[in-house]
């Protein structure tokens, strides 16, 4: 080393990183950048979040400072050598190994024992059984919705029968069909009961799409071709928006549907008063 | 410039008022029950329900006038027109205000500007679905948004959809000659300026489907036809 | 870049195009992969300030933007087709033309040869090849911006069927054959590249370089190219089933029973979820055909401006194939909500975990590296330490994502998109600017200027971390990736005013790029000359001549008698033993 290395560019990191952390922090609560809020049973996800957040955030802190004061520590100085450590020898092997092996730990006990793993068993199994169900198909750029009437159950679709008057394609000679409720795309809102499984089945007419309801922690993919599925409760009455997160097309960003919530008794009253399929123009 | 465009003028009049071409005009009526208007609830776009007070929309696949005759009917001369007839440079103008097309059906000559406005300050797409022309798919975010585009062959319809607003549609009647009408909320067409000959008048109806007349004209003559259709069940 | 130093040439005559166009030469290729790479680098800056524009300004008309992009901007608005264009075209320019193609297109080719000791690659002919195929690949590419329904646009993954259908965008028509074409071109020359990457390293090695002598960055172009080989013809057969999908009426991604735009869809029996288990098996490793040469890099560097060797060397280079390995099992971690089966969804949440295994090691063997050191900063210096400052938050956030349940909420949102420019875009991108900085007197024979490159450096740190630290907070709250606009939501209009913040830094980071540019085309020509060894560096490279000649070394190949990071010696003389130095001459 011919020349000594100027100090600077350590005190510019450490800076840099001491400031922002602050001004993070600070502008971060002004604003209230946040989950949005939770209105459903999901509240683990806000937990698990929560806790890698604070470790992963621990983390940032400690090695963004040691890298900046390392940077500022050692600055170099004409004249010096720096520390000859190969790390060859089995302790420090040993050293170099340590640190991944708490990361991975510590991750995989946020992951798995605040209860992920249950709660993705609990989304992808068995549906309670007197679930609220709700069909909902996207489409470019608008969403249908069906719900399946006092029997509790959706009538047969067929694609081929999809024409303007029966934009689902529902079989109307099916019996299940008869009393369900269609509301063609862009033409309904989505009413859900409080307090009570919400189960959502999702179809796509053309791409796919993805209903994102933020804050019931939800979002599924709908895949043209399949029935996706996936079920939660809502627990917050009012009115909330569902969004499109998978890229569709050039209205992406505005494909979406308002979603209320409401005691079942006034749920089920506002479904009483629309006209089922059997009984429209099919 | 100006000279250029009064002797132009001058010169059609004449033509126009020696030629005595003939016009064919007449109603459509519609036969049977008229059926239920359908509504279309625009609450699942806050902004559209809002621009109509939160009230529903009648749809116009099927508009049957008070008169008994049907609206939203393309008349045109499908066969027997000679010669060449080039577009008007005046563009035909398609307006979205209201989540809804103005007008719902339209004629346009091969060439001729189409412009595609937004009067709405929200997105709209322009999505025209042709088999012989070039399909395409504009998108227009803001509102006071234009788009030009015209078309390069004659085809009879060409559908337009808003994918924001799968219940937005439209039909364009495309032709290379400037003789077609829509009926008007009387039921009434008027096709102008016919040479005299022998013509094939084919009236289309996005749900009922299309009907042909054939029809001779002399020169000078006002001919009255009448279409009628029926519900198919 | 016209300097090219002629004495020790091995008897070797060359005309203009056989020296500088169809050059056989590794050094000359890997000058025009940097060149191109700098071509698209430029280009997909300017798509994201147009992106950044849009995001800042919605709906307010710009009438500069209408003369600069016609029908694309009417009015001034920025068409919501187009913007789905340029965050297509900005993320495959990026992720392949600058970051694969430009960034283990040059180091491999420039480094590989060089630093084993070889005279050129095992097959010079093919090499070649291999960048005028890229070549076509760019032209192709580019030719894609000029067509009526626009270039590409159904998002760089480009999922089917919106990929599929020519009329579910207009990008998605002629746009989406010529960038499908243009990728299998592309893949096509990454294989070529990678087949002589490979063979030369294994067969090519001069006396005494072992396999535990190789330098770092040998060994990260190396395990790169096996991932390459082993990942891309998957993409390049996915890219053909899709070519027969949209051209042939098969239907190999498209179910039956689509009707699109109110119209029926003349396909049956598909599978969209297929292409993504296609594309990501070649998607995640990609992301690591980004990151490892990025991070091979980086370690030389660090190194060598450390004055120490790189800590615990074997356990690195151990890391690297882990990552390597690990990465071809992990890319069910970009699907866990596509409607994949959920079983899966959990193997995927172990497998990606684990892969930080690797990852963490290998970052705390860097800091372990600069402890204690006795530091220099050259700009390249600071790309590397800038490296560890991006790759640290992207790695960390990589948590969040790989956690299942978490991944509901986040996936597809701006915390994904800052995730992954942390991790893989900006971090690599300081990777390469790194290694040119740290090279470019080996490739042109002349210095960079040094003020300019440290005050790019620090106009690109502050910048990027302006950019996109915010984006974290965004996604958090739930704001959608690929959106036109932030105002139609409640939750994503809040952010409004922070995009504008966001598109200031954007420009003066694009401000810091300039920079760059205007340094490195000035020092080809005007630079400082420079000498064999103007960082004092052990590795064979720095050996021979500035830049060297053709054919590498004068007429013996250097032979190599130590490991490649022999800095601080305790005894030595000097703070640094070259490989080519017996061991006998050591004093100890
Ligand atoms: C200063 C530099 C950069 C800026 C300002 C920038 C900005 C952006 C923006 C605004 C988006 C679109 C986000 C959205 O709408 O969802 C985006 C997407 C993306 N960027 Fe960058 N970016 C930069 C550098 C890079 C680099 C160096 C890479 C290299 C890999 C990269 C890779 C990508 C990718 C892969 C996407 C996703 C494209 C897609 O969603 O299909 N970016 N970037
Ligand atoms: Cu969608
Ligand atoms: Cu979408
Ligand atoms: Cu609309």
């Amino acid at each position: 080393m011919e020349e000594k290395q100027s100090k600077f560019h350590g005190l510019l990191f450490l800076f840099f990183f001491v400031f922002g952390m602050i001004a993070s922090v600070w502008i971060v609560l002004r604003n209230g950048w946040w989950l949005p809020e939770l209105a459903s049973d999901r509240e683990t996800i806000d937990r698990i979040f929560i806790t890698i957040f604070i470790i992963a955030g621990i983390l940032f802190v400690i090695s963004e400072l040691v890298l900046s004061y390392f940077i500022f520590r050692y600055s170099g100085q004409p004249g010096k050598k720096a520390f000859y450590l190969p790390g060859t020898t089995r302790k420090e092997i040993l050293w170099s190994i340590l640190p991944g092996t708490l990361v991975v730990i510590i991750l995989e006990i946020s992951a798995e024992f605040l209860g992920g793993a249950s709660l993705w068993g609990k989304i992808h199994g068995e549906i309670p059984k007197d679930a609220f169900l709700v069909e909902i198909t996207g489409e470019q750029f608008a969403w249908s919705l069906r719900y399946p009437g006092p029997d509790g159950k959706f009538g047969r679709t067929d694609p081929s029968l999809i024409s303007y008057d029966n934009p689902l394609g529902i079989d109307i000679s099916d019996e299940a069909a008869k009393d369900d409720i269609v509301f063609p795309a862009g033409q309904g809102i989505m009413y859900l009961p409080l307090d009570h499984p919400v189960v959502l089945l999702i179809r796509s007419k053309d791409v796919i799409h993805s209903p994102f309801l933020p804050n019931f922690r939800v979002k599924q993919d709908a895949v043209p071709g399949m029935t996706t599925r996936t079920w939660f409760v809502p627990k917050k009455e009012g009115e909330f928006e569902l969004a499109c997160a998978e890229l569709c097309g050039l209205g992406h960003y505005r494909m979406k549907l308002p979603v209320v919530v409401k005691p079942m008794e006034e749920v089920k009253q506002w479904l009483s008063e629309q006209t089922p399929a059997g009984d429209i123009y099919y | 410039m100006k000279k250029l465009i009064s002797i132009v003028l001058l010169f059609s009049f004449i033509s126009f008022a020696f030629a005595q071409n003939a016009t064919v005009k007449g109603v459509v009526k519609f036969s049977g029950e008229a059926p239920k208007p359908r509504l279309i609830s625009m609450k699942a776009d806050r902004q559209c329900d809002a621009i109509h007070g939160g009230k529903q929309v009648q749809a116009e696949d099927v508009v049957v006038n008070q008169n008994g005759t049907l609206k939203w009917v393309f008349v045109y001369v499908k066969e027997g027109v000679k010669g060449k007839y080039n577009p008007p440079s005046e563009p035909v103008v398609l307006d979205q205000q209201g989540c809804w097309y103005h007008p719902h059906v339209f004629g346009i000559m091969v060439g001729q500007k189409l412009e595609v406005r937004n009067s709405d300050p929200l997105l709209h797409n322009i999505h025209a679905t042709p088999k012989k022309n070039k399909p395409f798919n504009i998108g227009q975010p803001v509102k006071g948004m234009k788009s030009y585009h015209t078309f390069d062959t004659p085809e009879i319809m060409v559908p337009f959809k808003c994918d924001v607003h799968p219940w937005m549609s439209a039909y364009a009647g495309v032709l290379d000659h400037p003789f077609y009408s829509v009926t008007n909320d009387k039921g009434e067409f008027e096709i102008k300026n016919l040479p005299p000959g022998t013509y094939t008048i084919e009236a289309w109806h996005e749900r009922l489907g299309t009907q042909t007349q054939t029809v001779t004209v002399k020169a000078g003559e006002v001919k009255t036809i009448e279409f009628t259709f029926e519900r198919k069940k | 870049m016209a300097i090219h130093t002629e004495h020790t040439e091995v008897a070797h005559k060359q005309s203009f195009i056989t020296k500088y166009i169809f050059s056989t030469d590794h050094k000359t290729i890997a000058r025009q992969y940097l060149i191109t790479g700098i071509f698209w680098g430029v280009v997909g800056m300017i798509l994201s300030w147009l992106m950044r524009l849009q995001l800042a300004y919605p709906n307010q008309p710009m009438p500069i933007l209408e003369k600069i992009l016609g029908k694309w901007a009417e009015g001034g608005i920025l068409k919501p087709e187009f913007y789905v264009a340029l965050i297509t075209m900005h993320g495959t320019i990026m992720v392949f033309f600058l970051l694969t193609a430009g960034l283990s297109g040059t180091f491999s080719n420039y480094l590989i040869p060089l630093q084993i000791g070889a005279r050129d690659m095992a097959f010079p002919v093919l090499n070649m090849l291999s960048y005028w195929v890229f070549f076509a690949a760019s032209v192709v590419m580019l030719a894609s911006f000029f067509i009526q329904t626009g270039p590409a646009a159904v998002g760089w993954t480009f999922y089917p069927p919106l990929s599929a259908l020519k009329n579910s965008i207009p990008g998605a028509d002629l746009g989406a054959t010529l960038w499908l074409i243009s990728m299998a071109l592309f893949i096509v020359s990454s294989l070529l590249g990678a087949l002589n990457y490979i063979t030369t390293t294994l067969n090519f090695r001069t006396k005494g370089m072992s396999m535990g002598r190789l330098p770092i960055t040998v060994w990260g172009m190396f395990v790169t190219a096996i991932l390459g080989l082993l990942s891309f013809p998957v993409l390049l057969a996915g890219a053909v089933m899709l070519i027969f999908d949209r051209e042939f009426g098969t239907s190999f991604f498209v179910p039956s029973g689509l009707v699109l735009g109110g119209q029926p869809v003349p396909h049956e029996g598909g599978n969209p979820i297929l292409w993504q288990h296609l594309f990501w098996f070649l998607g995640h490793p990609e992301v690591y055909i980004v990151a490892i040469p990025a991070f091979s890099l980086v370690g030389e560097i660090l190194a060598t401006n450390a004055r120490k060797p790189l800590f615990a060397y074997k356990v690195s280079v151990g890391a690297i194939i882990g990552i390597g390995a690990l990465s071809m099992i992990v890319w069910g971690h970009h699907m866990y909500v596509s409607g994949m089966n959920p079983v899966l969804g959990e193997v995927f949440v172990i497998t990606t975990l684990a892969i930080s295994f690797p990852t963490a090691i290998l970052v705390f063997n860097y800091l372990v590296t600069i402890w204690r050191g006795n530091l220099r900063f050259t700009p390249a210096m600071l790309f590397a330490l800038g490296f560890l400052g991006l790759f640290i938050p992207g790695a960390l956030t990589g948590a969040f994502l790989a956690t299942a349940p978490v991944d509901i909420q986040l996936h597809d949102t701006y915390f994904v998109v800052a995730h992954f420019h942390f991790t893989m875009a900006t971090s690599a991108a300081f990777g390469m600017f790194a290694g040119v900085y740290h090279w470019f007197p080996k490739m042109f024979g002349r210095m960079m200027n040094d003020k300019l490159g440290k005050l790019h450096f620090w106009g690109s740190f502050i910048g990027v971390y302006l950019i996109f630290f915010p984006m974290f907070f965004q996604g958090i709250a739930g704001v959608p990736r690929r959106y036109y606009a932030f105002t139609e939501y409640n939750f994503t209009s809040q952010f409004l005013g922070l995009n504008k913040f966001i598109t200031i830094a954007a420009f003066v980071a694009g401000a810091a790029q300039l920079l760059f540019l205007f340094n490195f085309f000035w020092s080809i020509f005007k630079g400082k000359k420079a000498d064999k060894n103007p960082w004092k560096a052990t590795t064979l490279e720095w050996q021979t001549d500035s830049p060297p000649p053709h054919g590498n070394w004068g007429p013996e190949t250097p032979v190599v008698y130590r490991g490649p990071y022999e800095y601080s010696v305790p005894g030595a003389e000097e703070d640094y033993i070259p490989q080519t130095v017996p061991v006998k001459v050591e004093t100890k």
